[in-house]
């Protein structure tokens, strides 16, 4: 394949990546801007959504379309009824004080994986995407479902974006955020937008499986890479902030795709690592995040 | 050094003579009285045997990836061993004594592998352990059997027994290394469908074993490799390899065990779309997965690799269907008590075969307690080979003590109308290689 058409399929890689990295991300960066707690068992919920999508394919076999249309509807629904127990029973009783929830949702990792691995079994299960065609382009094939994939994460993107700066629950969030003290002096009921955001998160990374899960398979173990990749993400784009997480998951999507076509998917990630060590040493609070700390 | 041939070196006491003659009668009682390997097992056997021997269980301790990213083989090694111990104690047990598994998960880790060995060897005082597949586990553990001196039989496929790399007391004698697997079927692949050959496989060992031997076994036929891609085992998309594999490839040779699997082959039907080169695959990605499943029509005309044929008609003996239907698959390959539930067919048989092989070799030694190590490792060493029977469905196979490793035959299956069909089986010599290794001169 010649030079041209080379390149054009590492940006085409790296756009999709970018996108469904940042859908991954953004309940992160959420949970951590509202609540400064860093979840560790994000990227469980994000396989929940994976394997409630599988459920809800073979549910309404022959369908796909509607398997996956159900499945964006339950998945958030489920996922997130789970985030707000876990947010009651767990993330409340240790006050969110941040080194407690660490260890906490460490365990609910543990916890979530195993009972998937138990009641789900070990195996990486396919589930047909709601519409497939081949894009075919002169030089070689591309999936047509992968393109949808990143627009309907862009879609999600502007939607938690308009939320977070036009209704009123993104302004208790945006006023949790800068000031808790302040914010509850002024009537914002914290402990619940503290609930709401953990759920939301939690939802945010649900429906992001159930996108992903035609592209790779429901496994049960298939949480633990975007929970490493949103972490690199939300440590760039600085904790919180919107803007940065996309432009971080932009920012590694593509040089990931550019890099893994051009030379090697190890050295990209290596060099993902090496870009967060700078982030760290020279921006700690990330490229957007707040760096007066 | 090994110039003289890998069977003149061995020593060659009689191999097993009790064990054979046993299992010989065995499968004449079965073959006899119920046909088509029924559900009798020779009573008679049984009791006499078990009357003769009246001494505490044969202890196994089975190193087993319950948890983890090899869960889904694990989960029927598991099966088969159970399936195994149950018939061997039906048959009798061995030496008269029952068998008991006693199992432990190593979560398909190298270090709590080593750990595993450790606490089956020490806290649960097993005769031996067995049972691993995955090659980093295996290369993790072997070393802590040797230096607590237990005899350590792993069913893993790697080139890591037989090249020698671990030690003496870590064997293979239920299933064929990859590196005799690629050796045997690359000539049918030359032969069959193209010379210039574009390799994908998996970043760690396994993948290696693979590229090493296939590439030199391609290349001593006149093939020429025309691409090497390494695969992080991470790894969830594909698209951006298929690049690098150059246009006037005839043949694409995939291995690449873990959960991607599915996500490669749509890929790889993506980007080729209907100009396609042949295509030959190993079934080690595609174990545990139906063949039916959404995603996995592009493998459609596609050739795969089998040890076993995981649907019936493929291997039809009255041994196989025997294995069958002990550990429970259907004629399709999947649990016979749930069609969904795909078997890691060619690899499982391994732990019915191996834990045969122990029991062949327990009988030939005398073994009784772990004093009696020694004899049991020189005794197997011995053997040259297995016969196919009800211990040995796969088929008969070749043991070289000096390398640890058995050496049996291989299938070549195609896929058609979403299951396979066998078109190819090798012979063992096709897959027997210059050994490079000779434990029997390690010290006990």
């Amino acid at each position: 394949m010649s030079f041209g058409p080379y390149l054009f399929l590492a940006f085409l890689e790296g756009t999709v990546t970018a996108f469904v990295l940042a859908l991954t991300a953004l309940g992160l960066s959420l949970v951590f801007g509202v609540m400064r707690i860093v979840n560790v068992a994000h990227g469980e919920f994000f396989m929940l959504g994976a394997v409630l999508a599988w459920y809800c394919s073979t549910l309404l076999e022959g369908s796909p379309l509607a398997g996956f249309a159900l499945a964006l509807l339950l998945a958030p629904l489920a996922v997130g009824a789970l985030a707000l127990a876990s947010d009651w029973l767990i993330l409340r009783r240790v006050n969110y004080n941040p080194e407690s929830t660490i260890v906490a949702t460490i365990g609910l990792l543990y916890i979530v994986q195993q009972l998937v691995l138990t009641f789900y079994g070990p195996e990486a299960r396919p589930v047909a995407a709601p519409v497939y065609f081949r894009v075919s382009f002169p030089w070689f094939g591309y999936s047509g479902y992968k393109l949808i994939v990143a627009g309907l994460a862009a879609a999600l993107l502007l939607a938690t974006w308009y939320a977070m700066s036009r209704t009123r629950l993104g302004l208790y969030m945006r006023a949790t955020q800068q000031d808790l003290e302040i914010a509850q002096a002024f009537g914002v009921p914290v402990r619940r937008v503290y609930a709401t955001v953990f759920a939301l998160g939690a939802m945010l990374a649900a429906v992001a499986g159930v996108l992903i899960v035609p592209v790779q398979q429901a496994h049960y173990l298939m949480g633990l890479d975007p929970l490493l990749l949103s972490f690199i993400v939300v440590i760039i784009g600085g904790l919180g902030s919107l803007k940065g997480t996309v432009v971080a998951a932009f920012l590694i999507g593509i040089s990931d795709g550019m890099i893994s076509v051009f030379f090697s998917p190890t050295l990209a990630k290596i060099l993902a690592t090496l870009l967060v060590a700078a982030v760290l040493v020279f921006r700690p609070g990330g490229l957007f995040g707040d760096n007066r700390a | 050094m090994n110039k003289t041939g890998r069977n003149a070196k061995t020593p060659s006491p009689p191999a097993a003579p009790v064990s054979r003659r046993r299992l010989l009668q065995a499968g004449a009682a079965l073959g006899g009285t119920a046909g088509v390997a029924g559900g009798v097992v020779p009573g008679m056997l049984a009791s006499s045997a078990y009357a003769q021997g009246s001494d505490r269980p044969i202890r196994i301790g089975f190193q087993v990836h319950r948890t983890g990213i090899g869960a889904v083989y694990g989960r029927w090694y598991e099966r088969t061993a159970n399936a195994a111990a149950a018939f061997i104690n039906d048959l009798g047990g061995i030496a008269g004594r029952p068998v008991e598994i006693v199992p432990e998960d190593d979560g398909t880790d190298p270090k709590r592998g080593a750990e595993v060995v450790e606490k089956l060897a020490v806290q649960h005082k097993v005769d031996f352990v067995y049972g691993p597949l995955f090659s980093h586990v295996v290369i993790g553990s072997a070393p802590r059997a040797g230096e607590l001196k237990i005899p350590y039989f792993v069913v893993s496929e790697g080139y890591h027994v037989a090249s020698g790399k671990l030690n003496r007391y870590v064997f293979q004698p239920g299933i064929t290394d990859v590196r005799a697997q690629v050796t045997a079927i690359a000539g049918w692949v030359m032969d069959n469908l193209g010379k210039r050959v574009a390799m994908i496989y998996p970043d760690y060992a396994f993948g290696y074993d693979h590229r090493d031997f296939f590439s030199a076994a391609a290349e001593s036929r006149g093939g020429t490799i025309t691409a090497h891609l390494a695969i992080p085992p991470t790894e969830s998309s594909y698209t951006r390899y298929f690049p690098r594999i150059p246009p006037d490839t005839e043949v694409l040779y995939h291995v690449m065990v873990g959960p991607g699997v599915l996500t490669f082959v749509k890929e790889m039907g993506e980007h080729f779309g209907s100009r396609r080169p042949e295509i030959f695959g190993f079934i080690d990605s595609l174990e545990g997965v139906d063949i039916a499943s959404p995603g996995l029509g592009f493998l459609d005309g596609t050739y795969l690799w089998e040890a076993l044929p995981r649907y019936a008609d493929g291997y039809p003996t009255r041994f196989e269907a025997n294995f069958r239907r002990a550990v429970g698959v259907d004629a399709n390959g999947a649990s016979a008590a749930d069609g969904k539930d795909v078997a890691t067919y060619s690899h499982m048989f391994g732990c019915w075969e191996t834990l045969f092989a122990i029991k062949e070799a327990v009988e030939a030694s005398g073994y009784r307690t772990p004093r009696d190590y020694p004899a049991l490792i020189e005794t197997l060493e011995g053997f040259r080979y297995f016969n196919e029977g009800l211990g040995h469905p796969q088929g008969g196979k070749q043991f070289v003590g000096a390398l640890h490793q058995c050496f049996g035959q291989q299938f070549i299956s195609r896929v058609a109308d979403r299951r396979l069909n066998v078109v190819h089986r090798t012979a063992i010599e096709d897959g027997l290689y210059p050994p490079e290794a000779d434990y029997t001169k390690q010290p006990l």
